[in-house]
């Protein structure tokens, strides 16, 4: 939302999301161990890392899904670990998660799982709810007839779209990405990178992502931070972590994998330039 | 907080002013205010109006929504709309939800007719009892492949369904039939206490419990036990894909889900049955010596010359046919679900229901065979 300007002087201006010190441990495998970093408002902020370095349990950290050890989180300002659902409440309106899998309701159809967020949090009447599902199905890039098919009804990739659609029901300052392109065909994921930015462009919001995929990294994301050992191994631009000399970094960005993908976003971005 | 989104006239009458935050938690009354002005406009406006957009502060895509409606029901009146003032990422946002708005989704048909309803109803049942008729024959073909193949049987799946489906239903069949038997034997004695029949409380309790109610106690709670878990782990694994997967490995379903079930289950339920049959007898005994001062020994005595051979041997006969029934219609249920949660708690609710009625229904026939049978 474009509301930067005169959202009231709670929030930081430029943090959305504030890490400090975050300390995970599941038994005695530790996750994260005094990791830090921030996002800023409006950016496209992408967590990368190997499986199971605990990129995912950070996002559910943060919003509220599953408690760390100790550490301090604030979204738009406020410390979110330790509050009551009910305390939560105002802040969940105001952001929206994806999942990996898209956890739609699997019993619902895709307009009512869209629907049933608008109907839970407003007070529209129900043809502008329908029109206002409709159009967020739209805007995921869904076909219309999309809207009255069952989850199990459609494919991985529309799946996807379906849930970003949900997830952008209250149209939220914050939206979080899990894995958003993993399993999808090359098609399917250059349009989600496109969505992605036009998103951030056209509705001002800030995207925090979780992403093992480099062209995303490459097309969309403004600031990376690499997650490894437990704590940031790097945090910056692509460019930045491009040319950093952690051994972690270089084997992520220059495997096999890693240079196609960069070659390619280097060469979208020049010609995007002209 | 910012000044809430309204609409209001212009200066002139070919003008109109937005104003305000148009954000998704003040929909509710630009809608209105916008429904109110469409509405006051007596004649359509004709020629060009424009959209003075310059106080509006904050835009969403739900305000953007509006802001587009708007502009299509003018347009239909027959006037162009041009915006004036609206900041360039508004513009950006305005013109992302034109191109990718879309009519809402179609109205779904008509609820079908009483008629209708009920000959789809009928279908669907006759559909679904020969979709059971089938599976039957699907997992009796699996069988006699396993047969042929012993090495094939999954008997460490049987045994763990032994133990699940068995072993740990001892404690509440035990204790259910131990309570029928008081029940029979306490609304008995009232009445063979009156004619001063008091040892035939024995014949009572033995030969309902043995023949009829022992078996059925087993296989409803079995049913509601047993068949509800195949029912939902099944459908659970049809949603999650495992079945598919099991089929790409090259593992039949019926063979590695079915069978074992089906095996175990007929196994353990003439065991259950048997059990039942002892915790229902001891409970009529215990009431037969507290109400008719039937004493265990004299109780025994008279049982063994009132229930015969046969009539043990019918109740225990009836189990194996209820298990194959609750086994395979928990697995068919499960087998049945698609796509949805809803679907397995649908399925699941289904299996118990349809078992239940099999299990009674074949009971009674039974009863018909043998009484024609004079057993």
């Amino acid at each position: 939302m474009n509301t930067a300007a005169s959202t009231p002087a709670t929030t930081t201006p430029d943090n959305v999301v504030e890490i400090r010190d975050l300390n995970t441990r599941f038994g005695a495998a530790v996750v994260h161990r005094d990791v830090s970093l921030s996002v800023h408002r409006g950016e496209i902020f992408a967590l990368v890392g190997g499986s199971g370095c605990g990129k995912s349990t950070m996002l559910r950290e943060i919003i509220l899904l599953q408690p760390p050890v100790s550490g301090s989180i604030r979204v738009f300002g406020q410390e979110v670990i330790g509050l009551s659902d009910e305390q939560a409440l105002p802040l969940r309106r105001r952001w929206g998660m994806m999942f990996e899998r898209g956890a739609l309701f699997s019993s619902l159809t895709v307009t009512e799982n869209v629907a049933m967020v608008l109907r839970e949090h407003t007070r529209l009447g129900a043809a502008l709810i329908a029109e206002i599902a409709a159009l967020k199905i739209a805007l995921t890039g869904l076909p219309a007839d999309a809207g009255a098919k069952y989850p199990s009804e459609l494919s991985g990739g529309m799946r996807k779209r379906a849930a970003l659609a949900r997830a952008l029901a209250l149209d939220p300052e914050l939206l979080f990405l899990d894995e958003p392109t993993a399993g999808l065909d090359p098609l399917s994921a250059a349009g989600i990178d496109e969505l992605v930015r036009q998103l951030r462009d056209a509705l001002g919001i800030t995207i925090m992502m979780v992403t093992h995929d480099l062209d995303l990294l490459w097309r969309a994301a403004d600031r990376v931070a690499v997650l490894g050992d437990e704590r940031i191994l790097g945090n910056g631009t692509m460019h930045e972590l491009a040319r950093s000399e952690h051994p972690v970094i270089r084997e992520y960005f220059y495997g096999p994998r890693g240079r196609g993908a960069r070659e390619q976003g280097t060469r979208e971005q020049t010609w995007n330039r002209k | 907080m910012q000044a809430a989104a309204d609409i209001r006239p212009g200066a002139t009458p070919r003008e109109l002013r937005c104003e305000g935050a148009w954000l998704l938690r003040s929909a509710a009354q630009v809608e209105a205010r916008i429904e109110a002005y469409l509405g006051a406009l007596a004649q359509p406006v004709e020629g060009e109006l424009l959209i003075n957009a310059q106080a509006v502060t904050a835009l969403d895509t739900s305000g953007a929504w509006l802001l587009h409606r708007m502009r299509r029901a003018l347009e239909v009146g027959g006037c162009t709309v041009r915006f004036i003032g609206l900041r360039p990422e508004f513009e950006a946002l305005l013109r992302l939800i034109a191109t990718r708005a879309a009519e809402p989704a179609v109205t779904p048909p008509p609820a079908p007719g009483v008629l209708a309803r009920f000959g789809r109803n009928a279908w669907e049942g006759l559909l679904g009892a020969l979709g059971l008729l089938s599976f039957l024959g699907a997992s009796a073909t699996a069988l006699m492949r396993a047969l042929m193949q012993p090495r094939r049987i999954r008997w460490r799946s049987i045994l763990y369904n032994l133990q699940t489906a068995g072993v740990a239903a001892l404690p509440i069949t035990g204790l259910l039939s131990f309570l029928l038997g008081i029940v029979i034997a306490y609304q008995g004695a009232e009445q063979l206490r009156r004619v001063g029949a008091n040892i035939y409380i024995a014949d009572l309790v033995g030969l309902s419990m043995l023949r009829e109610l022992s078996p059925l106690i087993t296989a409803i709670i079995v049913a509601g036990r047993s068949g509800s878990a195949y029912a939902a782990q099944i459908g659970t694994m049809k949603v999650t894909e495992e079945v598919d997967a099991l089929r790409t490995i090259g593992i039949g379903p019926l063979d590695l889900l079915v069978l074992p079930k089906v095996l175990a289950l007929v196994i353990a339920l003439p065991l259950l049955t048997l059990y039942t049959d002892i915790m229902g007898v001891l409970g009529g005994m215990v009431m037969a010596r507290a109400q008719l001062d039937v004493g265990f020994t004299t109780f025994i005595n008279r049982f063994d010359d009132a229930v015969s051979l046969t009539s043990f041997l019918i109740g225990i006969g009836k189990a194996p046919v209820f298990a194959v029934i609750i086994a395979l219609v928990g697995c068919y249920q499960g087998f049945q679900v698609s796509g949805s949660a809803e679907s397995v708690g649908h399925q699941t609710t289904t299996s118990v229901v349809q078992s239940i009625f099999l299990v009674i229904l074949v009971d009674a026939l039974f009863s018909i065979v043998f009484s024609w049978l004079k057993l």
